[in-house]
């Protein structure tokens, strides 16, 4: 089907919500975790919630590692979201995990002992450059984070945008036809259903 | 900059939106899918709704009602109430809430929180609690007493321990209502807020008596509250979300405004 969107099954909890707010802006989409829907698949979602170790074990194990690699090495436009934002770069601090290395750079766990953890609620996003997905965005829009752990990618080229948690940290992070939010779009009210909507129509280049 | 939350809680009876005073006598209010409609297009943060449904026989209707809303709300939600075990906790996240509120069932059972914590994760499993002022004792140091069954059972536990214990279990957030101060409209238990907030690493939620928007700035900028809950301020229209965000914006409140 013209424009089918894969959610990659490895199991995490928010694949039904991804799913919801997909339908809900008129997307086809899929719950798979089938090497060959993946693959043939216009767009795809890598959504997350949980722990990193669980969750890398869980995509070894059904052998998706392998088939997210050539999602990404053919072009095929991309989307992480949350935990999905974070097993994509090199390793995690959580669990100790080595993780996808989709883009280079480290998971931290958030160390100022005066902030409450995990980061939780909404906040805002500021902008490192641009990109199709944040195409009429507010830059006053603020989004729904919950998190414990943030991508540090080890590029600048690599981090799209960020927000203030006590440090600054990446919130949107990317490459090439790989683009992926620490914040959870299918929780983030209309402006997350609206970045859903770019990648909906987004050819996975960067201007 | 991390926005303060407004929480609107629904209470929900056999399928309909009630609204009780200091736990009793409950009226009818609404549709809560309706409502939850409303309060989203108004720019709520967060809903939750808390099951009240008296038979157990009748608590498939709360699923029907999780499950149309989250085919049209895309802002976070957690549902509480006659949660028992992992299953009862499935079933909601299944259907589509984010969260999952436990408050009775932890206290009988703490090792409920690390269940949940450890299959769903830590932020899907938010503490309930029912705090009531009473005289300080050894067994009740901090003077705030645990009380269960929607507020009919003292359990002699201290709040202030329970708090801290629960996040040690494994709870990702705690919702700390005030029994003296729920049902008032005279504003939060300021005293207890801060106590809970300033004692665990958690986010906080203050929950009981919300009247005015003036009381959402008190237990925001004195009490240190990381969300607030409100009902009856919006449920019977004196406000709007709007109206409350402007007033706690124009006090330099970091909320989220509509754009």
């Amino acid at each position: 089907m013209k424009g089918m969107v894969s959610i990659i099954d490895y199991g995490a909890g928010n694949l039904r919500s991804v799913k919801r707010a997909l339908l809900h802006l008129g997307m086809p989409c899929r719950i798979t975790d089938k090497p060959l829907e993946i693959l043939s698949s216009d767009r795809v979602i890598f959504p997350g919630v949980g722990a990193a170790g669980q969750a890398m074990e869980v995509i070894k194990s059904r052998g998706l590692d392998v088939v997210i690699r050539e999602v990404v090495d053919s072009g095929i436009p991309f989307l992480g979201i949350c935990l999905g934002a974070q097993i994509i770069l090199g390793q995690s601090e959580e669990d100790d995990t080595h993780c996808l290395n989709l883009i280079p750079g480290k998971v931290k766990r958030f160390s100022d002992p005066t902030l409450k953890i995990p980061h939780m609620g909404w906040n805002t996003v500021i902008k490192n450059r641009n990109h199709p997905l944040l195409d009429g965005i507010d830059a006053r829009a603020q989004f729904y984070f919950v998190h414990s752990y943030y991508p540090e990618p080890e590029r600048e080229e690599h981090i799209i945008a960020t927000t203030e948690y006590g440090i600054t940290f990446a919130s949107i992070i990317g490459r090439d036809n790989v683009v992926a939010t620490q914040f959870h779009l299918e929780k983030s009210g209309g402006f997350g259903l609206s970045i859903l909507k770019n990648f909906s129509t987004w050819d996975g280049t960067v201007r | 900059m991390l926005s303060k939350r407004i929480i609107i809680c629904l209470d929900v009876r056999d399928g309909k939106t009630t609204k009780g005073i200091q736990f009793k006598g409950n009226v009818d209010i609404g549709d809560p899918v309706d409502m939850a409609r409303q309060y989203y297009e108004q720019g709520v943060d967060e809903l939750v709704f808390y099951d009240i449904t008296a038979s157990s026989d009748d608590r498939g209707i709360l699923i029907d009602v999780v499950n149309r809303v989250a085919q049209n709300i895309f802002i976070p939600f957690s549902v509480g109430g006659g949660i028992r075990d992992v299953s009862d906790m499935y079933r909601v996240l299944n259907a589509g809430a984010e969260k999952i509120s436990v408050n009775t069932a932890a206290v009988l059972n703490p090792g409920l929180i690390s269940a949940g914590a450890k299959i769903f994760g830590n932020q899907c499993i938010v503490l309930g609690m029912d705090a009531k002022r009473v005289e300080k004792t050894e067994q009740i140091p901090s003077g705030y007493e645990i009380w269960i069954n929607g507020g009919r059972t003292p359990m002699e536990i201290d709040a202030l321990w329970w708090a801290k214990e629960a996040e040690s279990l494994g709870a990702g957030e705690i919702c700390l209502n005030s029994i003296d101060a729920d049902g008032t409209n005279k504003g939060y238990e300021i005293a207890l807020t801060s106590l809970i907030s300033d004692a665990v690493s958690i986010p906080v939620i203050a929950s009981g008596g919300a009247g005015i928007p003036e009381h959402l700035r008190d237990v925001f900028v004195e009490a240190g509250a990381d969300a607030a809950l409100i009902a009856s301020m919006v449920h019977y229209e004196h406000y709007t979300v709007g109206q409350i965000k402007a007033y706690l914006s124009g006090e330099g409140v970091p909320v989220r405004e509509l754009i």
